[in-house]
């Protein structure tokens, strides 16, 4: 028992654990939005979007996760904007935007050379050097997700089912459409210190995604997705404590284990009924 | 008499630069039931969209009772039907005003039910939509609407895709709606299936055509107008009835039905 409870003796990993877990649970909430609207593609474009704006602030000599926000919700803004336009889809506006931002921090980063900062740590996390100050930034934008969906559930979820119709009932699906994009971009600045930006993509699409497969229903989508972003966060960093490995690496490998086995799952379930018949 | 819900003066909208509604004039009364017929790309969708508000004119005005509540059916085309929502999910999202609330209230429930029995759908509400047949689908969407307590419902082409018997169900259901008091607007490309035996029909083709009862404008002279293209109507039984006829596919000799073959309709450059 005790060995079992050993990293939890050190005052980093307990920081680490209680990020982690926040931080799968808060992709897991935003994600199911994230991937109903079909903007799966939106979670990866952004995070590497975000990464531009982390460079171009440091030489600018901005607070990195301010500076990266505010990119970021920019970028977003802009690839509402221009997906707007029919004859070019959400895909193309997410590919031009957030690769073109990407390339900035690319560039920045070659012109410069001599930076103090580890901007590897961005692209694929360090959750066991987290500051207690990263654990209180990603705990406040769990908590105004949090409120945030609780309050505009309804709004939410109809104009994400059916956004013309939801206009016409009321919702003001424009207002909605940014809160998304605010919340979205926050998620992505305060959590790509712990995950990383290339691991962010993932723990926004695979929690959804198993709670879809689990479930027709979208609010036991919503508990599943959150429930198992949880798990996810969790159960990585603690596995990758014994087992050595990159910490925000096996947060992913975790959700996609859990992937595998609710693909599996929903496979079977789906051919019960057929198996029943034929006994 | 008392003012209309919904009333057009001169309305033009447009998308880009090609005008959909030019000078449209169109009243739409207390407990009225209105069929809008023309070709595809008339500007049927875009006029209830007009009225619904999502289209704002670029010439002329849309005035409308104030707090007048207008309930929306999209096609059943447009739907997501792989989207995870339940019955009573879909029915109840359309719940905006009021509670902050995610979960329903008790009184929510209460009538969210009540809706799903009027419209038959009462043992179904936790069942995924995509597990429904076409005409129940169709309730669903309709149930949505009556939850947000309408005084006028927009229903955009509700039997496009159905068989006939779903269509008589849906049609029997609207009609129920109408005689409650609701106003009711719908768009339809079914001219004897539908059109013929509405109250007030409008036909569209960009600008409005006619408009009046089913014998006054389901004659020769307007469908060429709307359709531009000629068409026989009858009467039979004192309703207006069209014939659609598809010289190409009667082949003469035989007086039989036949399908031409594929290389006879191809455009040949010249």
């Amino acid at each position: 028992m005790s060995t079992l409870l050993e990293p939890f003796g050190y005052e980093f990993f307990q920081r680490a654990i209680f990020v982690a877990t926040i931080t799968g649970a808060l992709c897991g909430l935003i994600g199911v939005y994230v991937v109903l609207r079909g903007m799966s593609y939106i979670g990866h474009g952004l995070s590497h979007a975000i990464f531009g704006g982390a460079v171009a602030s440091y030489i600018v000599g901005i607070n990195v996760f301010v500076g990266a926000g505010l990119w970021g919700l920019v970028a977003a803004l802009f690839i509402n904007r221009v997906a707007r336009r029919r004859s070019i889809g959400a895909d193309a506006a997410i590919g031009a935007i957030t690769s073109a931002s990407f390339a900035i921090g690319i560039i920045l980063i070659s012109i410069q050379r001599t930076f103090v900062v580890n901007f590897e740590a961005l692209l694929w996390g360090n959750v066991l050097g987290v500051a207690p100050v990263d654990v209180l930034v990603v705990l406040g934008v769990a908590i105004a997700s949090t409120l945030f969906v609780f309050f505009g559930y309804r709004q939410l979820l109809f104009s994400t089912f059916d956004p013309e119709v939801a206009e016409v009932s009321g919702v003001r699906t424009a207002r909605v459409d940014v809160g998304l994009a605010v919340m979205l971009t926050a998620t992505i600045a305060a959590t790509m210190n712990v995950i990383g930006v290339t691991m962010i993509a993932a723990m926004l699409v695979i929690p959804p995604v198993i709670g879809r497969l689990l479930t027709d229903s979208f609010g036991r989508m919503l508990w599943i997705s959150v429930g198992t972003g949880t798990l996810c966060g969790f159960l990585g960093v603690y596995g990758s404590y014994y087992l050595n490995w990159s910490s925000g690496g096996t947060v992913v490998l975790a959700a996609g284990a859990l992937f595998l086995l609710a693909f599996l799952f929903s496979g079977w379930r789906r051919r019960l009924p057929a198996l029943a018949e034929a006994h | 008499m008392a003012a209309p819900l919904v009333d057009f003066e001169r309305v033009t909208c447009r998308y880009g630069r090609d005008p959909v509604l030019v000078n449209v004039d169109l009243e739409i009364g207390e407990g009225e039931f209105i069929g809008i017929v023309g070709p595809s790309g008339s500007g049927k969708s875009t006029l209830l969209k007009a009225i619904a508000g999502t289209v704002e004119p670029i010439a002329g005005r849309i005035n409308r009772d104030p707090g007048l509540s207008i309930g929306y059916v999209p096609q059943v085309e447009t739907v997501n039907w792989y989207f995870p929502v339940t019955v009573r999910e879909a029915i109840l999202m359309a719940r905006i005003d009021g509670r902050r609330l995610p979960w329903p209230s008790k009184q929510e429930v209460v009538e969210a039910q009540e809706v799903l029995e009027r419209l038959g759908l009462g043992g179904l509400a936790d069942r995924h939509i995509r597990e429904l047949s076409g005409g129940q689908q169709q309730r669903v969407f309709i149930a949505r609407a009556m939850l947000g307590r309408p005084r006028l419902l927009l229903l955009d082409e509700p039997t496009s895709g159905v068989d006939v018997r779903t269509r008589h169900d849906v049609m029997h259901v609207i009609h129920e709606l109408h005689h409650q008091g609701l106003a009711i607007v719908l768009t339809t490309h079914d001219l004897n299936g539908i059109a013929s035996h509405l109250p007030r029909l409008v036909c569209l083709n960009r600008e409005v055509i006619a408009t009046g009862s089913p014998r006054q404008v389901i004659t020769s002279e307007v469908l060429e107008k709307t359709y531009g293209a000629p068409l026989e109507v009858l009467s039979h039984g004192g309703m207006p009835v069209v014939l659609e006829q598809y010289p190409e596919l009667v082949d003469e000799e035989e007086g039989a039905t036949v399908l031409p073959l594929r290389e006879d309709h191809h455009e040949h450059p010249a």
